[in-house]
Order: C-alpha cells, then sequence, then structure tokens
C-alpha cells in the first residue's frame, strides 16, 4: 500500500472538519474503551496475565529464528508449504504463482493487513485472479473503489450507517436499505455465492503455533472460516513475529487478545488450523500455503524498537488514544493507525516518510497502560523522535528553535533576561485583557484557542524582592 | 525538612502565584523552603523532541542544584516525573550522572503527593469557597500514581465540593510541544475536555499541572465562556 503518511497534517485537518467521521469517531470510541474496561474486569489478574504474555512474547523475539523453523518443520509435517516474503512485492509474486500453479479464478480474503502492507488486491488483479474481500467492512470498503481501512479491527469504523446504505444501493442495485440486519443480509447473499465458486481463500494468522504448525484465527463473522475451509487452496499471510510456542501461550494471549481488542471475552469464533485435509477428513483445503513476511520486521529485531514487535493487533493503543479519536484512522496514512502506527509506519516504510507520525502523539501514555503486552509506545515515539534528530530530518527552524531554547536555559543568566522579556512581550500582547487571541510566535496554538496571559512579572522577579528585607 | 522548590519554567514565567502557594503550602507543612535562584527548565521539552544532548545537559544542571536537599517538590506532575523517572534514562550512559541521577530520583515528589504522603499536612492555609472539577494530568496520573492526593487535600477544605467529570483521567491535548506543532488537534482534544468539565457545572476546573491548566483556559475562553475559573490546586488550596 502507498503511504500517505508524510501529508499527515493535511489528512488530519480534513478529518477533522468532517462531520460524518467525528460523529463516528465519537460512537466507536464509547464502544471499545467502555467495554474493553468491563471485559478486563472478569479475569483475576489482569496486570499479571499482561506480565506474563509480554514475557512470552519477549521470548519468542529473543529466538525468533528458531521458533519460526520449529513452525516451518512442523507445518512442512501436516502436509503445508512453507514460503518465505522478504517485501510486498514478494508476497504479490508468491500469491501469483500459487495461483498460476492451481488454476486459480477467484480468491476469497478474511482480514489480513499484511495483503493491505503489500497492495495484494491489485496483484491478484493484475494476474487475472479476482479477490473478493469477505469481512463486511472489508467488503464495504472494497465496493467502494477499494478504499483503504482506517482500523486494524473496524476496518469501516470511520462510515455512517448512512453512507454504507447508499454505497449497497449503488453498488448491489437493490432498494435502499436502512436497518443493519437488511444490510448485513444483503452482504451475505452476494459472499455466499462468492463462497462457493472461490477456488483460493486468503486469510491472516492472529497466531502461529510452532508445537503444532497450526495458524490461529480470532474472528467474529464466520467468513474467516468459509474461506478457510471451503475453497480446494488456503493461503495464510502473516508476519513473521506472529509465531508463539504452544497452545498453552495461545490460551494465554486468548485471556486478553479479544478483551483487549473488542471488548469480548471471547470472539464469536476462534480457529486452530493445522494442515491440509487428510484422507478421512471431510473439511479443510487441499493445498496449504503459509506466506511468512519480514517487510521490515527482521531490521526491528536487536534493535531498540524490538519491543514494538511483541503486538498482538488488538487496537487498544489506538481505541484510547486521545488523537486518533479526534481524527480517526486514515489521517495516518499507512496500514496501522494511532500509537502502533506511528510506531511502525516510519519502521517499516522509512524514517524520512513519516516524519510527523511519532510527533502526532500527546504522550499520555493511555495506549501504555491498556497495551495488553505492554508495548512502552510513548517510549518508543520519543525514540523514533531522537532517530529523526540524529538524522537531521526535522525542519531546520525547529531545530534551530530547539537548540537556541537550550543554549538559553542553560545559562540562568540569559535565561532571567529572556522570560524578563518573554513576559512582558506577552503581557503587552495581552493589552491589559485576561487572554491573548493571537500569538505570532505560536500561531498554531491560538487558531484554535486563546493563549492565557502571564500575571506580569516572573516568579524569579517577585522572589527575589520578597527575599530583600 | 530542607525542601528544593522546582518552580517549574511555565509557573516562573505565566503564574508566579502558584510558586509562592506552594511554598506556603510546604511551610505549613512545617518544610524549610529553598527556592534554588539559578534554575531553569527540567529540559522534558528537549527530551520529547528527541534532542538528548541538551536534555543531558539541563539534567545535569537540575541534578546539581537540586541534590544537596532532602526533597525536591515541583507544582508538577509532568516535571516531576520527567526528574524522576527521566533523568536516570537520558544519563544512562554516563555511570556518575547516573548514580547521581538515581540517588535524587527517589527524592523527587509532585506537590500534593509530597503534601499528603511524605509533609503529611494536616491543616491548610486556606479556605476556598466553591464547587470544583479535577482534571488528572497524564504524567502525574499514569507515571507517578497521583489520584487520591489533590482529592484528599480539597477534601480537608469545608466548603469544597468536589464534583468529578466524566472522562477525568483523559488527556486534555496539551502534550507540551504537541500543543503547538499539531495545534488544531490538540485545540479539538482539549474542546472535548472543556466540554466535560463545563458539564459539571463546577465553579472552577483544577489541575496539578500549568501546562494542562493554560490548554483548558485557553479554550474555553476562545468557547467563549468567561466565568469558569481555571486553578493550579495549590492556588485553591491556599485561597483565602
Amino acid at each position: 500500500m502507498e503511504s500517505r503518511s508524510h501529508r499527515f497534517k493535511e489528512n488530519a485537518a480534513a478529518a477533522l472538519a468532517n462531520p460524518v467521521l467525528q460523529a463516528s469517531m465519537k460512537k466507536a470510541k464509547g464502544k471499545f474503551v467502555d467495554k474493553r474496561a468491563i471485559a478486563i474486569k472478569e479475569i483475576d489478574d489482569f496486570e499479571g496475565t499482561r506480565e506474563a504474555a509480554k514475557q512470552l512474547r519477549d521470548r519468542v523475539l529473543e529466538n525468533l529464528d528458531l521458533w519460526l523453523e520449529k513452525f516451518e518443520s512442523n507445518a512442512t509435517a501436516r502436509g503445508a508449504t512453507v514460503l518465505w516474503a522478504k517485501d510486498g512485492e514478494e508476497i504479490c509474486r508468491h500469491v501469483a504463482e500459487i495461483g498460476k500453479r492451481h488454476g486459480i479464478k477467484k480468491a476469497v480474503k478474511s482480514k489480513s493487513m499484511l495483503s493491505e502492507e503489500a497492495g495484494l488486491n491489485q496483484a491478484l488483479e493484475a494476474n487475472g485472479i479476482q479477490p473478493v474481500e469477505t469481512d463486511l467492512g472489508e467488503y464495504i470498503l472494497q465496493i467502494n473503489n477499494n478504499e483503504p481501512p482506517s482500523h486494524i479491527i473496524a476496518p469501516v469504523v470511520h462510515k455512517s450507517l448512512d453512507e454504507v446504505a447508499d454505497l449497497f444501493e449503488k453498488v448491489h442495485k437493490t432498494p435502499r436499505k436502512t436497518e443493519i440486519p437488511a444490510l448485513t443480509r444483503e452482504a451475505r447473499e452476494v459472499l455466499r455465492t462468492h463462497f462457493l465458486t472461490a477456488d483460493m481463500g486468503i486469510s491472516g494468522g492472529n497466531f502461529l503455533v510452532a508445537e503444532t504448525g497450526s495458524v490461529a484465527l480470532v474472528t467474529n463473522e464466520g467468513n474467516g472460516r468459509m474461506v478457510t475451509t471451503l475453497p480446494r487452496v488456503h493461503v495464510v499471510i502473516t508476519g513473521i513475529e506472529k509465531v508463539i510456542p504452544t497452545l498453552e501461550d495461545l490460551s494465554t494471549l486468548m485471556r486478553l487478545l479479544p478483551r483487549s481488542a473488542t471488548g469480548q471475552s471471547i470472539s464469536n469464533y476462534v480457529s486452530v488450523l493445522t494442515g491440509t485435509k487428510a484422507a478421512d477428513e471431510l473439511d479443510g483445503p487441499e493445498h496449504l500455503y503459509y506466506i511468512l513476511v519480514d517487510n521490515g520486521r527482521a531490521d526491528v529485531i536487536g534493535s531498540e524498537f524490538q519491543e514494538m514487535l511483541r503486538c498482538i493487533r488488538c487496537g487498544a493503543c489506538m481505541n484510547h488514544c486521545p488523537v486518533y479519536q479526534a481524527i480517526g484512522g486514515h489521517a495516518y496514512g499507512w496500514v496501522y493507525p494511532g500509537p502502533m502506527g506511528s510506531v511502525l509506519t516510519p519502521l517499516y516504510t522509512g524514517l524520512e516518510n513519516a516524519i510527523d507520525l511519532p510527533h502526532a502523539a500527546t504522550l499520555c501514555n493511555q495506549c501504555g497502560v491498556v497495551c495488553p503486552v505492554k508495548i512502552p509506545l510513548p517510549d518508543l515515539l520519543r525514540k523514533l523522535r531522537e532517530k529523526q534528530t540524529d538524522r537531521n530530518l526535522r525542519p531546520w527552524l525547529e531545530r534551530a528553535a530547539l537548540k537556541a531554547w537550550a543554549f538559553v536555559a542553560a545559562s540562568p543568566t540569559l535565561y532571567a533576561l529572556g522570560v524578563w522579556f518573554g513576559v512582558r512581550y506577552l503581557k503587552w500582547l495581552a493589552g491589559g485583557k485576561a487572554s491573548i487571541p493571537v500569538l505570532s510566535v505560536a500561531p498554531e496554538w491560538t487558531r484554535g484557542r486563546d493563549f492565557p496571559a502571564p500575571e506580569g512579572r516572573t516568579f524569579r522577579e517577585l522572589y527575589a524582592q520578597r527575599k530583600q528585607p | 525538612m530542607r525542601v528544593g522548590l522546582f518552580v517549574t519554567c511555565l509557573v516562573d514565567l505565566m503564574r508566579p502565584r502558584i510558586g509562592f502557594a506552594a511554598i506556603e503550602l510546604l511551610e505549613a507543612a512545617g518544610c524549610e523552603v529553598v527556592v534554588p535562584a539559578t534554575q531553569t527548565c527540567c529540559g522534558q521539552p528537549a527530551w520529547n523532541s528527541g534532542d538528548r544532548a541538551s536534555a543531558a545537559k539541563l539534567a545535569k544542571k537540575v541534578i546539581a542544584e537540586f541534590e544537596g536537599f532532602a526533597y525536591v517538590v515541583a507544582p508538577s506532575g509532568s516535571c516531576a516525573d520527567h526528574i524522576r523517572n527521566g533523568y536516570p534514562g537520558i544519563l544512562a550512559d554516563e555511570p556518575a550522572w547516573l548514580a547521581r541521577a538515581t540517588a535524587l530520583s527517589s527524592r523527587v515528589f509532585e506537590l500534593t503527593d509530597f503534601l499528603v504522603n511524605v509533609a503529611k499536612l494536616e491543616t491548610l492555609p486556606g479556605n476556598f469557597s466553591g464547587s470544583v472539577t479535577y482534571h488528572d494530568s497524564c504524567a502525574g496520573l499514569r507515571s507517578l500514581g497521583i489520584k487520591a492526593q489533590p482529592r484528599a487535600l480539597l477534601a480537608k477544605l469545608p466548603q469544597v465540593s468536589l464534583k468529578e467529570m466524566n472522562a477525568a483521567e483523559e488527556c486534555c491535548g496539551f502534550g507540551g510541544t504537541f500543543s503547538v506543532k499539531f495545534g488544531d488537534i490538540s485545540a479539538a482534544i482539549a474542546e472535548k475536555k472543556c466540554n466535560n468539565a463545563v458539564a459539571t457545572e463546577a465553579d472552577a476546573i483544577v489541575g496539578g499541572d500549568l501546562g494542562c491548566l493554560l490548554n483548558i483556559e485557553g479554550k474555553l475562553r476562545r468557547m467563549g465562556d468567561e466565568t469558569t475559573q481555571v486553578l493550579h490546586i495549590a492556588e485553591v488550596l491556599t485561597a483565602k
């Protein structure tokens, strides 16, 4: 997927001015935040479980190559083929080759963020394979001119019911429906035909279980089951960091994932899929492929950002982020929005291509507090800012201002002089009023709010005076 | 008990009365308060902007100025957190300075935390009268555990009623330099905070960090609210 992260500020401004988006974000926040708060109370020792999940993810990342080899050998033993992809292009090449080998005309897809990273749908079409998104949200986006998702688990969270009703009327050429059950039924009817006629199913993978060579899928709509069992070929596309050692580990993570993501005790469907269809089995694919993707992940291993790879893609960080809540996911410009996206996008697409994202956070640490695997997101954002400084990627004016300020702040005399003038300047700007409506040194501040006037003299002046008898 | 007051750069520039209120409270708790005259800023803006060198320079300056005191108190959760939890990380590569940063760390407190848990202040010098709603600032709340302390102090004022707002723990959108780099987003977040605060119909919005309070006050006035007061907790606790 082509990144539009370099246009973050314009994207955000458009989002703030979009009333439909604003209404949708308000509605979604209540749903995600309140439901999670209730769901985590069901676990006796939520903090202990978080710590256990963090540790097990860290253990995997310490020896990622070994766990991947173990997964590969166990998956292969159960009849699967494990392929490796360096980047999005290689994902597309693998899938095209598989399609050619098995004479595939149509592929049904359940949600896969990796396929978004790779821009897979366009590649499939170019190779004569019709891709059909079957997650309801992803389906809505696909029929809306391949609009990108705005959230990793709720891809159409930015859309209103009215927008979907208009879209279905236009694309399906059916009478306009405004009830959610009626719209859902209409989508099901369309998708049912595709499930039955597709010869390839493409899914993501929430976890890869090394000891059994299985993929675990966490879904709510049931489309994942159809995609992975009906077509004769199943392709799993997932990141190399998704491997975990055991089924026991899966159960630890499953206590956290649905609760953190949607506030559910457990998702409607949890599938653990192992191998191809055996001779005595009725369901399952005849051919099973795993495409395990690097796309920037291997470089993060061993770096100061390794903790980011613990991520289990629940979306709690964005759901709780005041910035995400204000602007929605599209503004972030690539596959992953919110705090996790502001870390992953520069890491995977290049620091210089997402210059604003690490700064687009108040560092309030609500994301760090809710993350089920305890990723210190504000610390990682700050480290990315440091990387930008090291590489002189920030605007020169900002760098110069920061250096000048730091120089002055290091000298008590200069600093005292600076604030002496500063306070008088601000007081003069206020002109006897309690607020300054336009502050030319910080125009961004006063575009949307006033700047309160200072008292008029600095603490250091008044304190020095008070001490004198 | 000899306490070094870290005034904070915002209080120095914008609201000296908060600094004097902090002194009054600390003295009421029986502390001898010293205000080192050479202090400037804790360096957090540099650290959060990715300028480690400047952040380290200012951290060393603060350590040298304040390590001689039994305690260091700041009328700000954000600055106290930066000195307490930020400095050891900033100076991790310089063993001698790391040792000094670590030695200082456990003696640095946010004002209300210090008054309640260390100095155990019983009687407040003020008698503020009115209803207040309390905004929990992020660093104080999530890094230092400042939540019950300001409320315990407010509860000692017989004529103060606390009206909790919805989402009191959510960020106000200030975020230091975020507020001037992404002013529109910052102001949009501030608007939600103001709406939640105003819905309580409290006479005053109170908090422990001046950055947040300037953000909230600025947004409130722009929204046309000229009457709701925006006050630092130290001002409320010392109001006569």
